[in-house]
């Protein structure tokens, strides 16, 4: 990043290469729209180009980074909501488009583990919908822990919450989510 | 250690984020907690279901449009660069200064100087200093005016 701030853009290149995937999938896990994580994620990298200049090694570039993406989702998030609110109840029910996106199975392969594939389908599908139903601010910290695997004292930055207090978040998300997977959950445990 | 301290560590102690110190004192307490023990394996669980959702690529044309909108940024300018407007502002401003300065300069110009000779009441003044007629007057005398103010209330 102090490249990028010296005025490198080849540098600003391997920023975009190196961080673009981590910050789609975080955003994409926020959001649950693929096209509009995509657009979030332009956005901070937009974000940070133009605060290059003013950009101070003080903490970690991955915490910077990722605060910035988490301050964008949150706040899509909460827009997303309202504009839910407004769509009428008649509207017709359409596929979840973006289960598509990670659909592995395609029938016309005539795999002979089909029925493997469709358990795994369904079980990547509660996965996703418990952590989709999870408080925003604890979904952020799940996503933040579990797949960037930033440590407590950097998600507590981004979230701007203590440690002990992100502990307890992270303690509630992990709870919630051991309930609604309770299914697979004891199946893992007869494993 | 009792149940209710367990709960904020047992997340590091599955993901293997405690301390040396507290990864002890947690194992001394699961050997003796079964509530414990049971909820450190489901959160092992549920850490270990959360693998397996698959991660997504950017598209393709991620990187394009990321650049595009970079170039697409104005290049900062330096703080003078706020004085230099177009060139039809300098033209103005150039002609507002040079008008303030023209009037300033006249204004400021000293007022004419007037001949002596053209004031006619100097001309004459030996003529008035001994005219007879005026010394001839009576002088105004104070306190008779003072005495017809008093009869007058």
């Amino acid at each position: 990043m102090l490249d990028v701030k010296a005025g490198d853009e080849q540098s600003f290149a391997l920023l975009l290469h190196r961080y673009r995937s981590p910050l789609v999938n975080f955003l994409y896990r926020m959001v649950r729209n693929r096209e509009q994580a995509e657009d979030l994620a332009q956005e901070v990298f937009l974000r940070v180009y133009r605060a290059r200049e003013d950009y101070v090694p003080s903490a970690k570039f991955t915490t910077w980074l990722f605060r910035i993406a988490t301050n964008l989702a949150l706040n899509s998030v909460r827009d997303n909501r309202y504009q839910r609110m407004e769509i009428s109840l008649d509207a017709p029910v359409t596929a979840d488009a973006e289960d598509g996106d990670e659909k592995t199975l395609d029938v016309a392969e005539k795999q002979p583990n089909i029925e493997q594939h469709l358990v795994e389908d369904v079980q990547r599908k509660m996965i996703r919908h418990a952590i989709e139903k999870l408080p925003e601010k604890q979904r952020a910290a799940v996503l933040l822990h579990k797949y960037q695997e930033l440590d407590y004292g950097e998600i507590s930055k981004i979230l701007e919450c203590s440690e002990s207090a992100l502990k307890s978040l992270l303690f509630r998300a992990y709870e919630t989510l051991r309930v609604e997977l309770a299914p697979l959950v004891a199946q893992r445990a007869r494993q | 250690m009792s149940c209710s301290r367990m709960e904020n560590k047992i997340l590091g102690y599955v993901d293997g984020r405690l301390k040396e110190g507290e990864r002890l004192e947690m194992e001394k307490h699961l050997s003796t907690c079964g509530v414990c023990q049971l909820r450190v394996n489901e959160f092992r669980s549920v850490h270990a279901l959360l693998d397996e959702l698959p991660m997504i690529e950017p598209s393709a044309a991620f990187d394009l449009r990321v650049q595009a909108r970079v170039a697409a940024e104005p290049a900062k300018q330096s703080w003078w660069a706020w004085f230099m407007p177009s060139p039809r502002v300098v033209l103005a401003a150039s002609m507002l200064l040079l008008g303030t300065v023209w009037i300033g300069r006249y204004s400021r110009s000293d007022p004419p100087q007037i001949d002596q000779a053209d004031i006619p009441v100097l001309e004459n003044y030996d003529v008035i200093s001994s005219f007879e007629p005026l010394t001839e007057l009576s002088q105004a005398e104070p306190a008779d005016d003072a005495d017809q103010q008093s009869q007058d209330m």
